[in-house]
């Protein structure tokens, strides 16, 4: 973990209330995908907790939905403007443990952190295979730039307006995979965990007072003892995990 | 040259800046961050004699300048802090610390006070009253004069080392649960703890915590802890450790002005992990821009 001050480069919406944000600073600290930063915004207490999306060395690409006052705040930041972040905090995900196969399901704006996940699997000579759920046409996005990296994309939609009709678990049933990457709402996780076929790693959200693992505002119970979230996680395997 | 030293029981502090409980884990996670020997001392989690993992999530909610928080004291037990935490905690932080320890019956405070007792790290126990007292309808041993003073005399029986009381805020009449912990015996006062807050979530227009409600802390409750530091130090003898809000140097010197011998940060150090240690930087500027050569000298000053 370290705290660096990141200056907005660009901003643009990209979905329904989703907004893509790159930022130039030092991610030295980013060491796999998976991994979140903590972002202070001007006139609210608590830091806000986004996904790595995409990094290189001197640049990092978060995407956020606008869910409440802090997001909303946010997206009006110009570009040029300073944000202190903490960034390189949470496990991220075990590209070792793919396979040739891996299958990356991302739900809403759970489907950000897969974005550089499959990125790597790809450099690693793996042939991801990505099914992106939405509720809806208006709500998708980054469909062709996970193809753009080479990988197979499926996109479902609850209403059927795009794409599949349904759940990411409607579109995974008759696929092989060698195990499983999963990012999105709860529900969605554990429909994943119930149905899988393979081990995978399911990435998950809590409320958080620090994010690096000083308040235990963030705990959870799994087989391998109690774990915080924000360090030990966000990233459980799904072995460890009580449903 | 200024002096920034205090005192607290014979136990003398370079600084008087102490992260208060359960905001700075036991150590590690900052001393990844910077030295934490800068540190005047601090009260690590606040452990039970019994590991605890406390309360279901979601356990903290924004507010306006401030936080809720409902962990429940999760905390690995006494034994596991004495054999795993201390010896970690041994290796990035020289100094003593403050060992917070809570606690559901008069013998479950008094248990752990004990197996601390022997605990060469451990320069004072500040004993968290603000649990619920599970053979008295839950009713927290911080409510009421007469508990309070009770668990000061089990624990002061059992240790040699400085007891310091620390407070709910919580109760009618602070002054009243401080003196009565005077009368039985603490060497000093540590005040104050969370206040009882709720948040409620407007889409599923129920509370966002977890348990209801929990505690209220950060810069919102500073004047409030303020107010209360400074009729305790009106009423009591013995050193008070004050905290409730403080995140600046002008904040600490603000409390020390109350009454506070030393200072606690809590909240602060979660939204910025680096504030005592910047605060420990200001201290020398602050007090030279108000003209304080020693801050031992300003305890009380409002009074
Ligand atoms: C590890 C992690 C990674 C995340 N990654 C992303 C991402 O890549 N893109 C994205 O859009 N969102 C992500 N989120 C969710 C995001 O943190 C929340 O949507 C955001 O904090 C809401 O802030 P707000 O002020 O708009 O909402 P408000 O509801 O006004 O926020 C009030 C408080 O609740 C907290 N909060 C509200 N919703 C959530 C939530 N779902 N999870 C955690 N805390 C919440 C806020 O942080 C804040 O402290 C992530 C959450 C976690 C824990
Ligand atoms: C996340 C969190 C956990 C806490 N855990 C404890 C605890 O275990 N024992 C205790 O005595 N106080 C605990 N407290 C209370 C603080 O030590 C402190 O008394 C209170 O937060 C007021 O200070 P602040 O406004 O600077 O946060 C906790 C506070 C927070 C925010
Ligand atoms: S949010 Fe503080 S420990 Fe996870």
């Amino acid at each position: 973990m370290k705290q660096e001050i990141f200056v907005i480069k660009s901003q643009e919406k990209i979905a329904k209330d989703v907004f893509k944000m790159v930022l130039s600073g030092n991610t030295n600290d980013i060491t796999a995908p998976g991994q979140f930063v903590n972002i202070k915004l001007d006139g609210f207490y608590l830091r806000r907790p986004i996904s790595v999306c995409d990094y290189d060395k001197n640049e990092l690409t978060l995407i956020y939905k606008t869910v409440g006052e802090g997001t909303a705040a946010m997206s009006k930041y110009e570009n040029g403007t300073e944000l202190d972040v903490l960034t390189g905090l949470g496990n991220g995900y075990d590209t070792s443990l793919s396979g040739e196969k891996p299958l990356l399901l991302g739900g809403g704006v759970g489907v950000p952190p897969l974005y550089n996940l499959c990125k790597k699997l790809v450099a690693e000579g793996k042939k991801p295979t990505v099914i992106l759920g939405f509720n809806s046409a208006d709500d998708v996005f980054y469909e062709n730039e996970f193809k753009a990296l080479g990988a197979v994309v499926y996109v479902t939609t609850a209403d059927g307006s795009y794409g599949i009709k349904g759940f990411v678990t409607d579109a995974m049933s008759d696929l092989d995979y060698s195990f499983f990457y999963t990012c999105g709402p709860e529900p969605m996780l554990k429909a994943i965990y119930n149905v899988s076929k393979t081990s995978g790693q399911l990435s998950f959200e809590e409320r958080m007072g620090c994010g690096f693992g000083a308040c235990m505002g963030c705990s959870c119970k799994t087989k391998y003892g109690n774990k915080r979230i924000c360090k030990d996680g966000p990233v459980l395997i799904k072995e460890e995990i009580i449903w | 040259m200024v002096d920034t030293s205090v005192s607290l029981s014979g136990l003398v502090l370079d600084n008087p800046i102490i992260p208060a409980s359960g905001t700075f884990g036991y150590g590690y996670e900052y001393a990844e961050l910077y030295d934490i020997n800068c540190l005047g001392s601090f009260s690590f989690k606040g452990t039970t004699r019994e590991a605890r993992f406390g309360n279901p999530t979601p356990r903290i909610a924004e507010c306006p300048a401030g936080m809720i928080n409902s962990v429940g004291l999760q905390n690995p037990g006494v034994e596991k802090v004495i054999s795993e935490e201390l010896p970690k905690l041994k290796e990035c932080f020289s100094k003593k610390v403050i060992a917070n320890v809570g606690g559901f019956s008069l013998d479950e405070y008094a248990e752990t006070c004990q197996m601390l007792e022997s605990q060469e790290q451990v320069g004072l126990l500040e004993v968290n009253i603000s649990c619920p007292n599970v053979h008295n309808g839950g009713m927290s041993f911080g409510t009421d004069p007469k508990m309070a003073a009770e668990v000061t005399k089990r624990v002061k029986a059992v240790t040699t080392k400085p007891i310091y009381i620390k407070l709910s805020p919580n109760v009618t009449d602070i002054v009243e649960i401080a003196k009565a912990c005077e009368d039985a015996g603490a060497d000093g006062i540590s005040m104050i703890n969370t206040l009882l807050g709720m948040r409620i979530d407007l889409k599923t227009k129920k509370p966002i915590i977890a348990n209801k409600m929990g505690g209220f802390s950060g810069s919102a409750i500073l004047p409030v802890a303020l107010r209360m530091v400074y009729q305790v130090y009106d009423a009591v003898k013995i050193p008070i450790i004050g905290m409730g809000g403080v995140s600046t140097a002008k904040d600490v010197i603000e409390m020390m002005l109350a009454g506070a011998t030393a200072v606690q940060i809590g909240a602060a150090n979660l939204i910025n992990p680096f504030v005592c240690k910047e605060i420990i930087e200001q201290l020398p500027e602050e007090m030279t821009k108000y003209n304080i050569n020693s801050l031992s000298e300003i305890i009380g000053g409002a009074h």
